[in-house]
Parts: structure tokens; C-alpha cells; sequence
């Protein structure tokens, strides 16, 4: 069964008066369960948009939007959020961490939206940072951690909830290639543990990882195709 | 079980943000500050005018009446009633002789002279001529000694009971109980000395009053004076027969045809209290009012700074909502904020307010209510959480993709 099904997803965005901007035109596309995906496309095609649709950020202005086979198109801001709580792992480009907190609270708190018990919700916290091998990191806040632990940081958040995508939107933008490839190397691990990935780029080194790319442009699909040069890392070193 | 989860998550998060912001939460925090101490203080001292009263017309006894030349409270026209007859010391006897619905009855007649001991004196002190009766119609207490007995009473024997100020002031340090003091010139000896009563009515306690037997009054500081006459009803439920009861008679001893209007007045405690209740309903409201504005001013303040506290968390508030918080989720957090800084706030306030209250306590009869602090603290935190709606709403409503851009 596909985890995302959109069926001509239109999205216009109302510029104030009678100007529209038509951001995505009619966009159908399906993702399957542990599929690695990349949606690419230069800045102005829609990629933001798809994936502010994709992660129910936003609601599409028309179209079908099924997410594990429930219609999401039509939900109400608060049903949006607990898919987002539930099923959706964000890992943003600025990591968007809290910077008041340390990262296990940072980890915690989509457990908190969720309702976990406290001790449930600690326990599971600290297995998921040390997952990304930060168990030695889970009281440092944002400012005391690098760049990419802070990203390692935002990925276990992102998979504390045991999401069923993971949406990552240039996860890599503000590292250095070094440390940009560690964290490819997490989301390959990811995916061989059965997750389904979901990458925003507009790097096609980046996208090379993905086992499929989606370009976009102009608010529709150019191009949907696999991967076949795929880059591939010894996975042992990271799991 | 989610709901106490959110809200601890939200006191938490209130918490780190008052800390973070220490100099703007203080700054905040004090309008609450003043305006919890300003309505704590303001109903401190209304309950103490109120205690005062209650105190003060508690002295009159809410079962006796006072069959006297004039009314205590009128709208009428003085000239209506200026020209009354005095009443006479006779009509006392002749009440206790008929009245069905009483015990007691006593009439008191007044002066001011010069009482002294040795070299202590109280210039212009109230000197009242009564029966032994009055003990029961006035139901004071004595502190120490007896009040003047039937005997004594009858006999006009030269004796004396003393209120507690006069007491103090002419003896300091000795007991007075058996010392002869001097009345307008006059030796009596003191039997009594009654408790200290207080109130706002210094003149109707027994504080300035010398008591002294009727018949030796007269004698003493003359006789045809206008007389005041206590009649203690024995059942309180019968006030009004008692009342009824009483007119009847007077109207009888002063020869008043049918349809001539009365020419005495009998007056009771409830006149007070009933001309009293309306004016310390006004002193309150308008009180309260005026202290509630700084209160407001207040919950101005914190709806201000809860403002700029979710614009300034703009990006923070996309991505919790990214992770999942739900509108209420984020309508609490940002609500919690203010109701806890206005209940530290209020709280402060209160501990300020108190040993202010014992200042007020200077003056008036007064403590701050338990229920003004319960109250304060309620109204604190309605305050946070109605200044805090707004902004908290605002935040709740936020489109999460716009605010997880904002930079």
C-alpha cells in the first residue's frame, strides 16, 4: 500500500486582491512504504509547497490527498496536527531545535503533543538519541552542540514518534560536506531499517542518495524516475 | 491526563521564558504587583470601616429600643419636630409597669461635667443618671467591680460606675474599684468599671461615660432634663409587637388624641445599620472600582508584553506546531505564561499587602480577610488569563508553515 497518494493537488496562493499565484498545478504522484525519495527542483518550482502539502503543514486548494489511505486534504487544523505528531518526522535545514531546552527535552517533546507518559517518554528519548549516538549529549543545549550533532538531534526527534515518513527539507543546507555526509549516511541507515524518506533538495549530489527523484518546475512534475547511479555508503559504521 | 500534561509542559516552558526574560517579567510583574496590594489594602480598610460599625452599633443592642425626643436619622425637616415636649423620667415607671414584651427598662438622662481623682481629671466627661436596669438594657460588661444595685438605685446613693477611658485617665496605676472620685464636685464612689468598647460612636459607649444613680443625678445636676428611656425587648422576634406595644403607651402618657402624630421617637440599632448599609456599599464600590483601574492598568501591561513574547517566539510557536501541538496546546502554553506571571505577581502583591494591613490594623478594627487572599489570588490569575487570551490566541491561530519562516 502507498503511505502518500496526491491526486491533482492544486495549490494557488491568494497574493491579496485579485493576483494568484498557482504554486503547484495539478501534482499526482505516489510514495510506497520504505521508499527513499528525493523531490528536487530550482527555487519557484513548488518544491516547498509539495512538501508543506506532503508534511500537512498546508492543505491543498484542490486535489486528493490520501496519507496511508485517509483523506487528509479536508482535515481540520487540529486532526492535521496529530498526523503531523503521529506520522510525520520533520528534519528542517536550520534544525529548527528549541534553544531553551537540552536535546533529550528537544527529543521529548513530540512525545509530550503525543501524551506519553513521562517515564515512557524519557525512556524513549534518550534510546532514540543514543540511536544517533548522541547518549553522551542528551542534556547539551542546541548552542553547546555542533552543527551536525544539532542535526542528529532534530533526525531523533524526528523519529521518536516512529513516524511513518521521515520529510527532510535540505537536510544538509547548513553543513559542511563533511558533516552533510554523516548525515546522509543516518538516512541511509534509516532506510535500510525500513523507513520511508522523503528528501527536499535542490542538490542533485544530495538527491543521489535517494533511490528515486522527483523534479518539479513550474509547479508540476517534469520528471519521476529512479535513481541509477545511487550513492552508497558502508552502512555497518553507522547502525 | 493529556490536558495536565500540556499544562505542565506549558508552566514549564512559562517559567524558562519569565527567567529568560528577568528585567521584563519584573518590570511586568510589578503592575500586578501595585494592583493586588492597592485592592488587597482597599478591602482591608472597608472591612475594617464595616467591622468598626458593626462593633459600634452592636453597643446599641439589636434588642432594645430607645423611646427618645427625636429621631436618629431623619429626612425631615428639623422645625417639624424641634418643638417636641421633653420626655419626663416618670413615663420610665409607668412603662415597666405596663409593658408586656419587656425586661428591662431604664431611663438615662445626661450632662457633661468635670470629673476628677487627686490630680487627674477628664474635663467635660459624660455623666449619666440611669437604674440598675441599665446594665440589662445596654448589655455592657463590666471589667471589674458590680454595677449600682436596685438599692442603691432607689436610695440616690452616692456611687458610681466608670467607663474604661475614664478609668485610665484618672487612674493610671491604681485600682479604682472603692476610690471616691469627685462628679461636677460631687463625691461618688467608685463600684464598677466596664470594658473597653471602641467603635466609631465614641460618645454613645460606655469609654467616656460615668454612670451614676438617677435619683442622685437629679439631686446633683438638676432635674428636668430631657430623658432617654432603654426598654430591652425579651424576645427578639417581637420587636415590631414591641414596638407597636410601646408607641401605644407613650402615646398614652403624652395625652395624643387619634390622629395627632406622634411627638417622641423610638429609635433601635436597625435605624444604623440600615442608614449605614447603603453608604459603605457606596464607599466599597467606588473604592474597589478606583483600585481595580491600577489592576487593570496591569492586565494591560501583561497583555502587551504577551504580545511581543509570541511574536518573539514566532518561529518557536511553527515548530512545535510542526511536531504535532495542537491550537489548545499552544493557546495554553502562551496562557499559563500570563496567568503565572500574574499569579507571582499577585502573590508578591499579597506579601506586601500584609504587613501593610497591619498598619491599617493602626486605625481600624481590622485584619486582612482569609478571603481577601483567596480572592486575590483568583483575581490575579483571572487577570493573566483574560490579558492573556488575546496573544494567546493569536499564537494558537498561527499558520504553522508562515511561522516556522519567520526569521
Amino acid at each position: 500500500m502507498n503511505v502518500i497518494e496526491l491526486k491533482n493537488i492544486v495549490k494557488t496562493y491568494d497574493m491579496g486582491g485579485a493576483e494568484e499565484v498557482l504554486a503547484l498545478r495539478s501534482v499526482s504522484l505516489n510514495i510506497g512504504r520504505n521508499e527513499y525519495v528525493a523531490i528536487m527542483g530550482p527555487s519557484g518550482s513548488g518544491k516547498s509547497t509539495l512538501m508543506n502539502i506532503i508534511g500537512c503543514l498546508d492543505t491543498p486548494t484542490s486535489g486528493l490527498y490520501l496519507f496511508n489511505g485517509v483523506n487528509v486534504s479536508e482535515m481540520d487544523d487540529n486532526a492535521l496536527a496529530r498526523i503531523r505528531n503521529k506520522e510525520i518526522g520533520f528534519v528542517f535545514q536550520t534544525f529548527n531545535l528549541l534553544a531553551r531546552s537540552d536535546s533529550l527535552h528537544n527529543v521529548e517533546l513530540p512525545l509530550i503533543y503525543a501524551g506519553v507518559p513521562s517515564a515512557e517518554r524519557k525512556q524513549r528519548a534518550r534510546e532514540t538519541l543514543e540511536h544517533v549516538q548522541l547518549g553522551d549529549r542528551a542534556h547539551h543545549k542546541p548552542n553547546e552542540l555542533s552543527g551536525g550533532q544539532r542535526q542528529r538531534v532534530a533526525v531523533a526527534r524526528a523519529l521518536v514518534t516512529r513516524p511513518s515518513i521521515i520529510l527532510a527539507d535540505e537536510p544538509t543546507g547548513n553543513l559542511d560536506s563533511k558533516t552533510g555526509e554523516e548525515i546522509m549516511m543516518l538516512f541511509e541507515a534509516l532506510h535500510r531499517q525500513g523507513n520511508t524518506i522523503i528528501l527536499v533538495t535542490h542538490e542533485a549530489d544530495i538527491a543521489e542518495h535517494a533511490h528515486r527523484t522527483i523534479r518539479l518546475r513550474d509547479g508540476h512534475i517534469e520528471s519521476d524516475e529512479p535513481v541509477v547511479k545511487r550513492k552508497s555508503y558502508d552502512v555497518a559504521k553507522v547502525s | 491526563m493529556n490536558f495536565l500534561n500540556e499544562l505542565k509542559e506549558g508552566l514549564i516552558i512559562s517559567f524558562r521564558a519569565i527567567r529568560s526574560n528577568k528585567m521584563r517579567s519584573v518590570l511586568t510583574t510589578l503592575g500586578i504587583v501595585i494592583g493586588i496590594v492597592s485592592v488587597t489594602l482597599m478591602s482591608t480598610a472597608i472591612e475594617g470601616i464595616n467591622r468598626a460599625f458593626d462593633e459600634s452599633a452592636a453597643a446599641f443592642g439589636t434588642d432594645v429600643l430607645y423611646v427618645q425626643r427625636f429621631p436618629w436619622v431623619s429626612n425631615e425637616d428639623w422645625s417639624s419636630f424641634r418643638n417636641r415636649r421633653q420626655l419626663e423620667v416618670k413615663y420610665a415607671a409607668r412603662i415597666e409597669r405596663q409593658v408586656t414584651l419587656s425586661n428591662a427598662v431604664a431611663p438615662v438622662v445626661g450632662t457633661r461635667r468635670r470629673v476628677t481623682f487627686g490630680n487627674n481629671a477628664t474635663e467635660d466627661a459624660f455623666v449619666s443618671g440611669t437604674t440598675q436596669d441599665y446594665l440589662l438594657t445596654s448589655g455592657s460588661a463590666l471589667a471589674d467591680g458590680r454595677f449600682f444595685t436596685a438599692e442603691e438605685s432607689a436610695g440616690g446613693r452616692p456611687v458610681c460606675a466608670i467607663g474604661a477611658t475614664i478609668g485610665e485617665n484618672l487612674f493610671p496605676t491604681e485600682d479604682p474599684i472603692g476610690k471616691t472620685i469627685r462628679v461636677g464636685g460631687f463625691p461618688y464612689t467608685v463600684v464598677g468599671i466596664f470594658e473597653k468598647q471602641g467603635g466609631l460612636f465614641g460618645t454613645f459607649t460606655t469609654d467616656t461615660r460615668v454612670f451614676v444613680p438617677l435619683f442622685s443625678f437629679q439631686s446633683h445636676f438638676g432635674g428636668r432634663r430631657d430623658v432617654s428611656i432603654q426598654v430591652r425587648v425579651a424576645d427578639l422576634s417581637q420587636m415590631e409587637e414591641a414596638k407597636i406595644e410601646l408607641e401605644g403607651i407613650m402615646r398614652q402618657l403624652r395625652g395624643l388624641t387619634p390622629g395627632k402624630p406622634n411627638d417622641f421617637n423610638i429609635n433601635q440599632q436597625e435605624i444604623l445599620t440600615e442608614t449605614f448599609g447603603p453608604i459603605s456599599l457606596t464607599i466599597a464600590t467606588i473604592g474597589l472600582f478606583i483600585t481595580g483601574l491600577s489592576l487593570f492598568v496591569g492586565g494591560i501591561g501583561i497583555m502587551n508584553i504577551m504580545f511581543v513574547s509570541v511574536t518573539e517566539r514566532t518561529k518557536e510557536i511553527g515548530i512545535r506546531k510542526a511536531i504535532g501541538a495542537k491550537r489548545r496546546t499552544i493557546l495554553m502554553q502562551f496562557l499559563s505564561e500570563a496567568a503565572a506571571i500574574c499569579l507571582i505577581g499577585g502573590l508578591i502583591g499579597l506579601a506586601i499587602a500584609f504587613p501593610l494591613s497591619l498598619v491599617v490594623d493602626q486605625f481600624l478594627p481590622t485584619a486582612m480577610p482569609l478571603s481577601v487572599i483567596f480572592i486575590s489570588i483568583a483575581i490575579s490569575l483571572l487577570v493573566g488569563v483574560i490579558s492573556g487570551f488575546l496573544p494567546a490566541y493569536r499564537a494558537a491561530r498561527m499558520n504553522p508553515v508562515e511561522a516556522l519562516r519567520y526569521e
